[in-house]
């Protein structure tokens, strides 16, 4: 595909491998991740930014994919749920969490809330608060996560299925 | 959505000329509210400037104890900012108030300040509105109107300004700094967002190709309490039905100083003035409180389904107030 007023070749690094693609500027980070790269973990659930189905990691931080134009995106590192699991192929521990306690149903939403649960656990060790965070709390310590916290942590992400109280576990279990 | 050409600005003067070099260009910051709107068609522009990278990332103290927030300034890490956590609690809060942790991440300082209302009306081409298209009228005075303002709305438009962030920024008298071809000037926060009137298009005081570069917040003593409260349809997650963001210092039994600001209740961010001046120098108690936060509804203009918002704010506002004279210190 060439490049012309509307279309830009762009260097993205996902999950540590280096790709040269020529992408539509209209084109987001998760259609590009999904329709060009063929890394379908990220799902297309609203597209609008209130679901949290196509979360990835930019940069280490969190970021719902479907609102990110992958043009802007240029030399950024990103790790998708394809991208989590250990240098010998073992999984995640939040993704080891999930699976034990059956944190999911039909588990469209799954790949985000996993993503999403990795950067909520690095938000609150390098102690970004919360709404529920007491404003007294010091600044410079990693906030602890209770259910309060992991539940408004990860309010972004919704489970049609409602399996809420089986992915607090999942995430309570990792952040102990 | 339509094509669009991609541009990405090095410099502040690079981006605002590639602005006024390509008419029907817009900023792109974090994008969280302007691709979701070119997704919906409600915004069309032929070029994107990218302004997220320029060197506008930090927030400062100056010499003279005031903050400067640059305006790329990603809310999450505003929010977490000690200086921020410790001299101005309420705009912590109110950015954690405000959507999910995932577009708290991409979401600007610039661009909080700049989204536009969550009116479905507005996000709807189907449907009449006149903030979108002057003239065609207005769905929601006699349509679904819950969400909607109670204060200083206009017979074209009834929308709410969606941010949490500028309720707690008027609330801090902070002060908008703008660049454009023209130059340099800042815009009392409190005066950057408009009521509607006959210019429902016209969200804020922001001159076409003006580029929001950063928020200077004026000193403030560590432990000046401010709390921001919202209250919403979920938990989390969700835009304000209404929301107070308050800033007390109590010295000898008596208002020393006082800041109210609403939000979710009108097309800006209201400062409540009348409470405040009602309040300034007398006694911090339930009665005062009252008489004041009454006074200053006393200008509510309910709609046909949104008065319970007239006292849930005067309650949210009334709760935060008692909170933070409680724990006033007695110096």
């Amino acid at each position: 595909m060439a490049t012309d007023a509307f279309r830009s070749d762009v260097r993205l690094t996902v999950n540590g491998t280096v790709h040269e693609v020529t992408v539509d500027h209209r084109s987001t980070l998760l259609d590009v991740l999904r329709e060009q790269l063929g890394l379908t973990g990220a799902k297309k659930g609203c597209d609008h930014g209130q679901c949290g189905a196509c979360t990835v990691l930019v940069e280490g931080r969190r970021v719902n994919s479907c609102l990110l134009l992958a043009v802007a995106h240029e030399a950024d590192e990103i790790t998708t749920v394809e991208g989590l699991h250990g240098p010998d192929g073992d999984l995640h521990p939040l993704q080891r969490a999930f699976l034990d306690r059956d944190a999911f149903q039909c588990g469209y939403c799954t790949p985000g809330q996993i993503c999403s649960a990795v950067g909520a656990l690095a938000e609150a060790a390098a102690g970004s608060p919360s709404y529920v965070t007491d404003p007294g709390t010091d600044p410079a310590a990693p906030v602890g996560l209770s259910r309060d916290e992991i539940r408004e942590r990860m309010s972004g992400n919704l489970c049609r299925c409602g399996a809420y109280p089986h992915i607090v576990e999942a995430v309570e279990d990792v952040a102990r | 959505m339509k094509p669009f050409q991609y541009l990405r600005a090095r410099t502040v003067e690079e981006a605002t000329t590639l602005y006024a070099d390509h008419p029907g260009a817009r900023y792109l910051g974090g994008g969280t509210n302007l691709v979701d709107l070119m997704k919906q068609g409600v915004e069309t522009p032929g070029t994107l400037v990218d302004v997220s990278r320029l060197p506008l990332g930090e927030v400062r103290e100056l010499p003279d104890g005031s903050v400067r927030i640059g305006a790329m300034v990603r809310n999450s890490d505003l929010a977490a900012h000690p200086l921020v956590r410790e001299r101005y609690p309420v705009l912590s809060q109110a950015l954690l108030a405000g959507a999910s942790g995932q577009l708290r991440n991409a979401a600007t300082t610039g661009g909080n300040l700049l989204q536009r209302t969550r009116c479905p009306y507005f996000q709807d081409l189907s449907k009449p509105c006149n903030k979108r298209a002057p003239g065609s009228g207005c769905g929601a005075r006699e349509g679904v109107h819950r969400d909607h303002a109670i204060l200083g709305h206009s017979s074209q438009c009834i929308a709410t300004h969606p941010s949490d962030m500028a309720v707690a920024l008027a609330a801090l008298d902070a002060q908008v700094e703008l660049h454009g071809r023209q130059g340099e000037r800042t815009v009392a926060a409190d005066a950057f967002h408009r009521l509607p009137g006959d210019r429902p298009d016209q969200d804020t005081e922001i001159a076409p190709g003006e580029l929001v570069t950063g928020v200077l917040l004026p000193p403030a003593p560590a432990g000046l309490p401010s709390a921001y409260r919202k209250a919403r349809d979920r938990a989390s997650y969700a835009f304000a039905l209404a929301s107070a963001a308050v800033v007390l210092s109590v010295e000898d039994a008596r208002i020393r100083y006082v800041r109210i600001a609403f939000g979710g209740v009108a097309h800006r961010p209201w400062r409540a003035r009348r409470a405040e001046e009602a309040l300034l120098g007398g006694a911090a108690d339930d009665a005062a409180f009252s008489r004041a936060l009454r006074a200053e509804l006393a200008a509510a203009e309910p709609l046909r389904d949104n008065a319970f918002k007239v006292p849930l704010v005067r309650n949210l506002a009334h709760d935060v107030l008692t909170r933070l004279a409680a724990a006033a210190p007695r110096h």
